[in-house]
């Protein structure tokens, strides 16, 4: 969001007052944000409580879930791509993480359980995650697959893997055994660091961290060329491959990440965890003012998105709307949203046409 | 400012005429067809070396197989004797080589400097140090003498800034041999001969060029060395003193180049087409179209001349329904136009031929016959259906007027020619029934046998009382086609000739005023 037309807003708004046409511009640029705002505005007139810290507190744990989801996907999008599997890894994750936590890694041949350490279970879990995203980047660049086919296709293998892990049990109570030293993977869902909840701390983290690669490294700038137009970027010597390729692990990352911790909030891993996780992870990013085409976009507008989506979720539930209606209003926001992102294009026209006449 | 200029740490003043670069007995097939047919070239330190030849005859493929993009079937390239194995465009920029392409290639959703810099980026601890790219950035549009913003989106760039950034973005590469695909094809005069400075400059550091391009007088005006291709072989190579405009033809086509530039009188009838007051505002301030008001008769072919971001372009966007924002009357055979759809504007009879043809006027992805009919498909249909039989008819019969080379009109648009892929986006707009044709640019990198066949159609459209507008930045092209020449300058109109009266010398005046102080300055001398 922060390239290229930024400088003209400003240079317009040193040289006059700030006219009518300045406002709509700066309206049409904040809509994410004021968007946000609305909704905050509009559920606190209703009920008072609605932004009390601890409100405030459980709202951003839940909306941490989808940002950190988001921000992997935001990648991917930015690159021309999609990722459908984040919602069955986030699944298989916690499976996994479970299943070591209850079950360890069991050697038949040998006749011995091995209970790794909680550390060890987290290190296994991501990477396998991870190897998932590297998996489908993979499939995608080698055999030039459609990234919407190849991560469907992930969305169902991962899926079932994480049912086949326990038959399609849960598993229960995932604290582990002192005698086996492998306790404490609950803190990760509970545990909080300043009465912050860590799972708020690791969407922070992942935020800065992913702001710095897209606007300050060479891989995001990476990413945004192949994304604005891959033959320009591979003929400028980007390797193509390599780039998409870590882009998908990114995404696989952040859902082995989330599932790690829905399972310790849950203190449970269900083989279903994360369904669908996948569809209000791109509403996010595409509220947040990417384009599904790719190469434009930013990490600070998913944010944005993941709190509208978060925000109109919660308060939804608060008011006592029945689930149906929220579905429809969801849905509504998400098309609404970038309908507002086409019409700000052809507004820049009209808003060009009304200075010139404010000139004369 | 210069000691920054990463080109110039390459070289040593130039020694002895040595062989930088040997393309070895290169053979290239594609599916179908042998695109390079045992070829050899040699690139001389601090020469330039120029290829050339119609389209299709491998100049590119080479240049491709140079660059790293394409591997040859067989043959080698050798770099300062020793034989290197170029598997991606990565390996030839490690190597110094690098490559200007034909077809701009730029990420138009990232900034100027990003593009400079793509691949490249400069880089602290792993942070891009945005402070010197950009500094950088400005030493290299300096060096080409332009103002571009390095912060502006190259998408929001005109073609010509366009190119100029894609030849920064070569320049800003520690390059010892630059390939230069058509670099001038979307430069003006003045930009080519700033172009042709900084070349100058490159050779005098010990840069090996080689360029190719479809301009004749400018090739035998930079280069020191020119190489013919014709069908994937190499026919001629001969130092550019003892080379001559019609030796280069009659080597290139084999054809009798008098046939060439043309001009059959036709009658001029009334007026056509009136436009008056058409003024389209500029994002950012000024006007892209500064109240133009002029007129065009049946029969006439109107020139339009100017530099790069004069406005030619837009004025027929504007006309096509491209563009929203405009303002200003039109009237078509005195009945006023007032709908502002593309759609709407085809069935009042305005067609466009676009000048980026590859982005705007076709359809990669489509066969000959169905790029040809996407303007008209209407006409072709009872109820709801496509009238296979009536679609047939009306392209064979484009193909054999137009005489489009196409083994059948079912083949992919992407295996013809560019100047035949130019013939059907000609032959798209005429199947709409038109009564006005606005040809942009319509002769953009194609050889010359292409280049006259189409001046033979506009000639043929005139005589069919068609009104042309014909858009070029080719000075010759306007001043041989043109019945009457408008010249506009900072998108307004500064000039009007009629063809006896016009000459270069009073189209690059007209077309330089306004590049100062700009004045707004709006003389229209339409005669009505």
């Amino acid at each position: 969001m922060d390239q290229g037309t930024n400088p003209k807003l400003q240079e317009s708004k040193n040289k006059r007052r700030i006219t009518k046409t300045d406002v709509q511009q700066f309206l049409l640029k904040g809509r994410a944000f004021i968007a946000l705002i609305l909704v905050l505005v509009v559920f606190t007139s209703l009920s008072p409580q609605f932004v009390s810290p601890d409100n405030i507190v459980i709202i951003t744990k839940h909306v941490a879930i989808n940002a950190i989801l988001a921000i992997g996907m935001t990648f991917v999008i930015l690159s021309g791509g999609i990722d459908l599997s984040v919602g069955s890894i986030v699944g298989l994750t916690a499976m996994i993480a479970g299943g070591l936590i209850n079950e360890g890694i069991q050697l038949p041949q040998l006749g011995i359980i091995i209970y790794p350490h909680t550390w060890m279970i987290v290190v296994i879990s991501l990477a396998i995650g991870t190897l998932m995203g590297t998996i489908s980047g993979f499939i995608i660049t080698r055999f030039n697959v459609a990234p919407f086919i190849a991560t469907m296709g992930m969305l169902y293998v991962a899926r079932g893997l994480a049912g086949l892990r326990n038959n399609g049990y849960t598993f229960p109570n995932i604290v582990g055994r002192p005698e086996y030293g492998n306790t404490g993977f609950q803190i990760l869902g509970a545990g909080d660091f300043l009465g912050v909840n860590y799972s708020i701390w690791i969407m922070v983290a992942f935020s800065i961290i992913a702001y710095i690669v897209t606007t300050r490294m060479a891989f995001g700038r990476h990413v945004y060329a192949i994304g604005g137009n891959e033959r320009a970027a591979e003929l400028s010597g980007v390797r193509i491959n390599k780039t998409k390729i870590i882009v998908y692990s990114i995404s696989g990352f952040c859902s082995a990440t989330v599932g790690l911790i829905i399972a310790s909030q849950l203190v449970a891993a269900h083989p279903l965890t994360g369904d669908t996780f996948e569809l209000t992870a791109i509403a996010a990013v595409v509220l947040g003012g990417t384009s599904l085409a790719g190469g434009r976009g930013s990490i600070g507008g998913t944010l944005i998105g993941a709190f509208v989506i978060g925000v109109l979720g919660d308060g939804l539930i608060m008011m006592g709307v029945s689930s149906f209606w929220q579905k429809v209003i969801k849905g509504a926001v998400i098309v609404l949203a970038v309908i507002i992102d086409q019409v700000q294009a052809r507004m820049q026209d009209r808003i060009a046409l009304q200075k010139q006449q404010e000139i004369k | 400012m210069l000691e920054k200029d990463p080109v110039l740490d390459v070289g040593s003043p130039v020694e002895a005429d040595t062989i930088v670069l040997t393309a070895h007995n290169i053979t290239k097939i594609f599916p179908g067809t042998v695109a390079l047919d045992d070829v050899s070239f040699n690139v001389h330190k601090g020469k330039v070396s120029v290829l050339i030849g119609e389209n299709g005859a491998g100049k590119s493929t080479l240049m491709k197989i140079l660059a790293g993009v394409e591997q040859p079937t067989s043959g080698k390239v050798l770099l300062d004797g020793k034989e290197i194995n170029l598997k991606s465009p990565l390996d030839a920029s490690r190597l110094g080589i690098g490559i200007i392409y034909q077809e701009l290639n730029l990420c138009l959703n990232l900034s100027v400097v990003d593009n400079i810099f793509l691949a490249r980026e400069i880089c602290q601890n792993g942070i891009i140090d945005k402070k010197i790219e950009k500094q950088k950035a400005i030493d290299l549009i300096h060096r080409l003498e332009q103002s571009i913003n390095p912060n502006e989106l190259v998408g929001e760039l005109r073609i010509g800034q366009q190119q100029i950034v894609e030849i920064a973005k070569a320049l800003a590469q520690d390059v010892r041999v630059l390939i230069m695909d058509e670099p001038t094809s979307a430069l003006s005069a003045s930009e080519v001969e700033i172009l042709f400075r900084v070349i100058r400059d490159l050779k005098a550091h010990g840069v090996s060029i080689i360029y190719i391009s479809h301009k004749l007088e400018e090739l035998l005006q930079i280069g020191d060395f020119i190489t013919v291709f014709r069908d994937g072989k190499k026919v001629a190579d001969e130092e550019a003193s003892n080379v001559t405009v019609p030796w280069l033809i009659e080597k290139m086509v084999g054809r009798n180049p008098a046939a060439l530039f043309t001009r059959r009188e036709h009658e001029i009838g009334e007026v056509l087409l009136k436009v008056e007051d058409l003024t389209l505002p500029r994002i950012g301030g000024g006007y892209l179209l500064d109240h133009l008001s002029f007129d065009l008769r049946e029969g006439e072919i109107l020139g339009f001349y100017g530099l790069m971001g004069a406005g030619r372009s837009d004025l027929v966007d504007c006309l096509a329904g491209a563009k929203l924002q405009t303002k200003g009357k039109i009237w078509l055979n005195g009945n006023p136009i007032t709908s502002k759809s593309v759609t709407d504007r085809i069935k009042a009879g305005f067609v466009l031929v676009p000048e980026d043809r590859q982005r705007f006027g076709l359809v990669q992805t489509l066969s000959v016959k169905d790029n040809m009919l996407l303007a008209s498909l209407k006409n072709y249909m009872r109820k709801i259906f496509l009238l296979n039989k009536k679609e047939k008819i009306a392209t064979d019969q484009q193909v054999k007027e137009l005489s489009i080379r196409v083994a059948s009109t079912q083949q992919p648009i992407t295996s013809l020619s560019g100047g035949n892929q130019q013939k059907v986006v000609v032959a798209k707009g005429l199947l709409t029934k038109p009564k006005v044709l606005l040809l942009d640019e319509p002769t953009r990198g194609i050889d010359v046998g292409a280049k006259s066949e189409i001046f033979e159609i506009m000639n043929r459209l005139a005589l069919q009382k068609y009104g042309v507008i014909f858009v070029s930045s080719e000075l010759k092209e306007v001043l041989a086609l043109s019945d009457r020449i408008i010249v506009m300058s900072k998108g307004a109109i500064t000039g009007e000739f009629t063809h006896d009266e016009a000459t270069e010398e009073k189209l690059v005046l007209a077309s330089a005023i306004g590049h100062g102080p700009s004045n707004g300055g709006n003389n229209n001398g339409s005669g009505n």
